[in-house]
């Protein structure tokens, strides 16, 4: 907009450079715009926040619950009867530690198989996109029926509940985590490393055992930590696959791993829908117990997982 | 073939694969081969374990399985409409709001609002959110969530109870405590998989974008949500497909009653919940029909999956051809 009649000297800054046609460049807080980016911000602090209220809240509720019950004896004893004072979980934590073991013995190296074939054999090959994704397809699985097919596969067929059903069923958990997570490992792994392992002579397999899988260690034990914290932490799989037991898998000199096994998840889900304030206290001693377990796991895997390519 | 000898030669560190090393070459890649066939072959098996199971009761109870309400044990009758209504409620619901959340803490993490240092602290808080076992969850929200919501509850009840969605009092468990929970439990999903959304959007166009004199509101909502719109949606429906199949929290929050109710302080029934609830003591029918109703929500979420991760790679492909 030009005005002809006035010189530019009776103008005040503002409209002076509007005159030019010069854009003004202060910044001016109280526009609309600009207000609406600070509402903006601030909204985007406040639901940030809210966000992380639930963790404190939940950590808050473990320590004071959870802690005011946490003893040697709660470690190591078996859940107490209806009624009984007392008692602990040490089953339920050993139950816990097997079942996750036996998921990691499956799960892992033929995780590692198959992401092999994806980052290396064969990335673009029809078998690897389909095997990539059935593997994101079975991340979506909901854990129950995971359970589920435990049951129909293993429990139904054996006829008992037992460690090894549970642990199967915590295995299909885990596999497409593991695959997934290897498979970007194996990906970071330098061309130039590998094409310098090539050009010595080494064979395909020598050069996924001796350069690929030994640089991208971190990487992967980065996944195979993460997925045995999520693997500990499942109750739904276990539920009527490992059953529940008062009674330690190891007795004496007699093994029961194939009768029904205690699991911390399963203990805090039973305890919780019980009236005895005892048996609440233990759930919420349990689930600290699980928690520290799950976050150590989870740290582990964080501190590992900075040594990455 | 001098060559090949010359390399064999003492002093020399490269030397061409023995007879030995090509076998092991052959075995390994062989073995990685089927390791990748594995992973089809358990899809495969799990759809043919849990479909063969569900087999007679999809026989005897067909269609009307899926429409009819009644769950009784002892006469036999078996329908799980109630159980698919609840799970698609507490789902919607749980994604409205934890998808909110969900996106604007992936806005907040990757927008520029925050110094790096800051940033992991919410990053590793939202990941912490994705670690807490789903029981433990469950426990919290017994003992927290519904005393926290009851009071609120019931005053909206007495106010605005005219309305179906608050035709009920919050007497204990309930729909929306589990949903509030669920979405606790879908957050840390969003919020991961829109970072990758927004992350994808090229970084010229938020310089762009920024170069116009646009404000940080209006560059978001602007340029980087419509940019990364596929995406973000891809992360919904994902988090959405966690909803649906999420068992723990909701067999301990939502009351487990075989209802169809519009009311969020009802109590009420998902398809995993009872799962969960029925399956550690049925009898031969009833497993027959748990595992009909097993194949129906594996059916629901394998497409509701599918269908998140179809958009992903949509999304990504997109970005790629920017």
């Amino acid at each position: 907009v030009s005005r002809p009649s006035i010189g530019l000297a009776d103008l005040d800054a503002t409209d002076r450079t509007a005159a030019v046609g010069v854009p003004r460049l202060q910044r001016a807080p109280f526009e609309p715009r600009a207000l609406r980016n600070t509402a903006l911000t601030l909204g985007a602090w406040v639901a940030a926040i809210i966000a992380g209220v639930p963790l404190v809240s939940v950590l808050y509720m473990l320590i004071v619950r959870g802690g005011s019950r946490l003893s040697w004896e709660a470690l190591t004893e078996l859940p107490p009867a209806g009624f009984e004072m007392g008692g602990g979980f040490g089953n339920a934590i050993v139950g816990t530690l097997v079942m996750v073991g036996m998921a990691a013995l499956i799960s892992v190296p033929l995780g590692i198989l198959c992401a092999v074939f994806l980052a290396e054999l064969g990335p673009d090959k029809k078998l690897a996109n389909a095997a990539r994704f059935g593997a994101k397809t079975l991340t979506g699985l909901p854990s129950i029926l995971a359970g589920v097919f435990a049951y129909a596969a293993v429990v139904l067929v054996t006829g008992t509940y037992s460690a090894p059903a549970g642990g199967i069923a915590l295995a299909v958990l885990m596999l497409p985590t593991v695959v997934l997570t290897a498979e970007e490992a194996m990906k970071m792994v330098p061309r130039i490393t590998k094409d310098a392992a090539y050009g010595m002579g080494c064979t395909r397999s020598q050069v996924i055992w001796k350069v690929v899988l030994p640089t991208a260690l971190p990487g992967i034990l980065t996944g195979v930590m993460l997925a045995v914290a999520r693997a500990a932490g499942e109750t739904a799989p276990l539920l009527f696959t490992a059953l529940f037991s008062s009674y330690w898998l190891i007795d004496g000199s007699q093994v029961a791993l194939m009768a029904p096994t205690a699991s911390l998840a399963v203990l805090i889900y039973n305890f919780s829908g019980m009236p005895f304030e005892n048996q609440i206290e233990l759930g919420w001693a349990a689930s600290l117990v699980l928690v520290m377990i799950v976050l150590i796991v989870n740290v582990v895997s964080r501190l590992i997982g900075q040594h990455k390519v | 073939m001098r060559a090949l000898e010359d390399a064999r030669a003492p002093g020399s560190i490269a030397s061409p694969p023995s007879p030995w090393d090509t076998l092991a070459d052959g075995v390994f890649r062989r073995l990685a081969q089927a390791g990748a066939w594995l992973i089809l072959l358990l899809l495969g098996f799990i759809l043919w374990e849990i479909g063969a199971k569900a087999g007679p009761g999809i026989r005897d109870y067909g269609v009307s399985f899926l429409t009819s309400t009644t769950w009784d044990v002892g006469r036999e009758q078996f329908g799980i409409l109630p159980a698919i209504w609840g799970t698609l409620y507490s789902s919607i619901l749980a994604l409205v709001i934890g998808g909110f959340f969900g996106v604007v803490m992936a806005i907040f993490l990757t927008q520029d609002f925050l110094p790096p240092r800051v940033a992991q602290v919410f990053r590793t808080t939202v990941e912490l959110l994705a670690a807490i076992p789903s029981v433990v969850y469950g426990l919290w929200g017994i003992w927290v969530v519904v005393p926290a919501i009851r009071p609120l509850a019931n005053w909206l009840h007495e106010v605005l109870g005219w309305l179906p969605f608050f035709g009920t009092t919050l007497s204990g468990p309930g729909l929306l405590p589990a949903a509030v929970v669920l979405a606790i439990m879908i957050l840390p999903t969003v919020a991961a998989v829109s970072q990758d959304a927004l992350r994808l959007v090229p970084y010229r166009v938020k310089e762009a974008a920024y170069g116009m004199g646009a404000t940080r509101c209006e560059a978001i909502l602007k340029v980087m949500l419509p940019s990364a719109a596929t995406g973000v949606f891809g992360a919904l429906v994902l988090g959405f497909g966690r909803a649906l199949g999420e068992t723990m929290a909701l067999a301990m929050l939502i009351g487990n009653s075989n209802q169809l109710t519009l009311s969020l302080f009802s109590p009420a029934n998902t398809l995993a919940a009872l799962l969960a609830l029925n399956f550690p003591e049925a009898g031969r029918r009833e497993t027959e029909v748990l595992m009909y109703a097993a194949l129906v929500l594996l059916a629901i979420t394998l497409v509701v999956n599918v269908a998140g991760e179809a958009i992903m790679a949509y999304a990504s492909r997109q970005a790629g051809r920017k």
